[in-house]
């Protein structure tokens, strides 16, 4: 089975973010860049499937320099091989523009599975996966937390509002995956020795032929900012008795909510 | 010359969803003056029509056919695709639910469309619509603008109101088929633990480590029975196996966007607030005086949850006795 993996180098969740000077997105110097946690969960399952099943997992990452060191990641954990695509067109883009460069670096690769995290931290807008199926004319599975493959059919399991879905489909397919698919391993010191002698391949724009299909870009940031200030909260005196007398007299009369 | 507002109305089993109208009703409030359409598709639903026009739909675009019984990407994708062009709508809507998150992405990259989800304020200047959403799970908001002929913006449940406006809901019927769908659904079964849902739930309490063990969630539920409350809860219990991921609220969970959020015994952890930090008003039980929640609950309660939330659901049962 050959397995594409896509993943996203995000800032580590714990760093603090400021807004960049020209107010279009995140200062971005002295961040720290992780594999984005729903990524931990496609590359972890890749590498299972290849265990179960036999085949090759590539990861494929979009990005500037920051993406060596998490595809160096993905690749101590056990995947294969790696891809970078790199270009000055790629920054900043929109999750339209991210779908079109990972269709053009996936299409004629010969994947049976692309597996991608539910949505990249940043835009936050768990759509890449979906466009992604659309660009490769594949069917999909989104939010998946069970996954079987048997031969070329697959079976997932998604967790809708109130209830589990389950679809079943032909390969090949693209599959977004959620926390709760597997649990992601670690990297072992041997796998992070032997990921260091693994040669990432680089390809631009020019190279995946995807230069005039980016070249407009149809949305854009306006403006970024820090989320309304919330007021600092009022602190509730006494004992447990008085303070949920207390409490809920606040609730229905100053706060309104009950 | 693309005009009007298209909002995708989700039903499942012949309940629309109420995170729908609300969409339905952001568009008409924002529409000023043009078209306001929506687009049904299920299996025996013309009689939903009627619910979508009380909301302000001047048109209901219907495919209703045994070929979309059950969901498909594929096949729901060919009728609001038809619908799309029949419409020729200058934004299309959509609330950003699970079903939205499978469906919208899809036509999007099918039109070459921008694409903007999890919408939680709608600027305007002119006739263009500038959304707003969070982004880096919630840290910072973007406010994008489009370049384009149409966009599709999904919106985040729990967050617009959805108000009546009688619409003349006109049916226009879809010919599309379901014919090349190579995924869909083979059956759904709903959840047995979660009484109230979680992304349209108007309160919410949720546990943390400092409710000390899954033996004490009853505790829990008798506050959350005597509000209509919906239960979650932080992934540190969920990873312990104390109750079900459904439950989970946060960067790896679910993200709720309620009126009221009661967290107990929950410290706070930048990954829990990305889930939660839009809720109107965070209440916080935590027996540490200095958890970081504090920081951004409206109202601080330091004290044992095991005692205060009794307390709490007797003082509401008196409340609510009493009116």
């Amino acid at each position: 089975m050959k397995i594409a993996v896509c993943v996203k180098a995000v800032p580590d969740t714990e760093t603090r973010i400021a807004i960049a000077a020209d107010k279009q997105n995140i200062e971005f110097a002295g961040v720290k860049f992780i594999t984005s946690p729903y990524d931990e969960y496609a590359v972890e399952e890749a590498i299972r499937l290849k265990e179960k099943l036999g085949g090759e997992t590539v990861a494929i990452s979009m990005g500037a320099d920051e993406v060596t060191d998490v595809l160096r990641d993905t690749l101590a954990r056990g995947i294969d091989s790696a891809i970078h695509l790199k270009d000055a067109s790629f920054l900043h883009a929109d999750t339209l523009t991210t779908a079109k460069v990972l269709a053009a670096a996936i299409k004629d690769g010969g994947y049976d599975l692309v597996l991608c995290g539910q949505q990249g931290v940043g835009g936050d807008n768990n759509a890449v996966p979906a466009m992604l199926a659309e660009l490769l004319d594949l069917p999909q599975a989104t939010i998946v937390v069970k996954l079987e493959i048997d031969g070329t059919k697959f079976k997932a399991e998604r967790e809708i509002e109130g209830a589990h879905e389950f679809v079943e489909g032909t390969l090949p397919a693209v599959i977004s995956v959620q926390k709760g698919l597997n649990e992601p391993r670690y990297p072992s010191i041997k796998g992070v020795m032997a990921a260091r002698r693994k040669e990432i391949l680089v390809k631009d724009a020019a190279a995946l032929n995807v230069a005039s299909a980016i070249a407009t870009r149809k949305v854009k940031i306006k403006e970024m900012a820090m989320p309304p200030e919330r007021p600092s909260g009022k602190r509730i005196e006494g004992d447990a008795s008085a303070q949920a007398k207390t409490l809920v007299g606040l609730l229905r009369s100053e706060a309104h909510v009950v | 010359m693309a005009q009007g507002i298209l909002v995708f109305i989700e039903q499942r089993g012949g309940h629309l969803r109420k995170a729908s109208l609300e969409a339905l009703s952001e568009a008409v409030r924002l529409a000023s003056g043009q078209a306001v359409t929506a687009v049904l598709i299920g299996e025996n639903i013309k009689g939903l029509v009627p619910s979508v026009a009380k909301y302000g739909a001047s048109k209901v675009f219907i495919a209703d056919k045994g070929d979309f019984a059950q969901y498909s990407t594929e096949g729901y994708a060919a009728a609001f695709a038809d619908a799309i062009k029949q419409a020729q709508p200058q934004y299309v809507f959509a609330a950003s639910t699970s079903m939205a998150k499978d469906l919208l992405p899809r036509l999007a990259a099918r039109f070459d469309a921008p694409l903007v989800t999890d919408v939680m304020v709608i600027k305007t200047e002119g006739a263009n619509l500038l959304p707003v959403k969070p982004m880096y799970s919630g840290k910072t908001y973007g406010t994008y603008v489009f370049d384009a002929e149409f966009a599709f913006i999904t919106i985040r449940p729990n967050v617009f109101a959805a108000t009546e406006s009688s619409g003349a809901g006109e049916i226009v019927e879809l010919s599309a088929t379901a014919d090349k769908v190579r995924a869909k659904v083979t059956e759904t079964h709903t959840s047995a633990g979660q009484k109230v849902e979680l992304s349209e739930a108007a309160i919410i309490v949720a546990g943390g480590r400092g409710i000390k063990g899954p033996e004490n969630w009853p505790v829990l539920q008798s506050l959350c029975d005597e509000l209509g409350a919906a239960l979650a809860a932080s992934r540190a219990v969920v990873d312990a196996g104390w109750i079900d991921h459904q439950h989970q609220v946060g960067q790896t969970g679910k993200t709720v966007s309620p009126q009221l959020y009661i967290a107990c015994g929950i410290s706070g952890a930048i990954q829990h607030l990305a889930g939660m930090s839009s809720s109107k008003v965070i209440v916080a039980i935590n027996k540490d005086a200095d958890a970081p929640i504090f920081k951004f609950a409206n109202y601080a309660v330091v004290g044992d949850v095991l005692e205060v939330v009794p307390k709490l659901t007797e003082e509401f049962k008196k409340l609510h006795d009493n009116n």
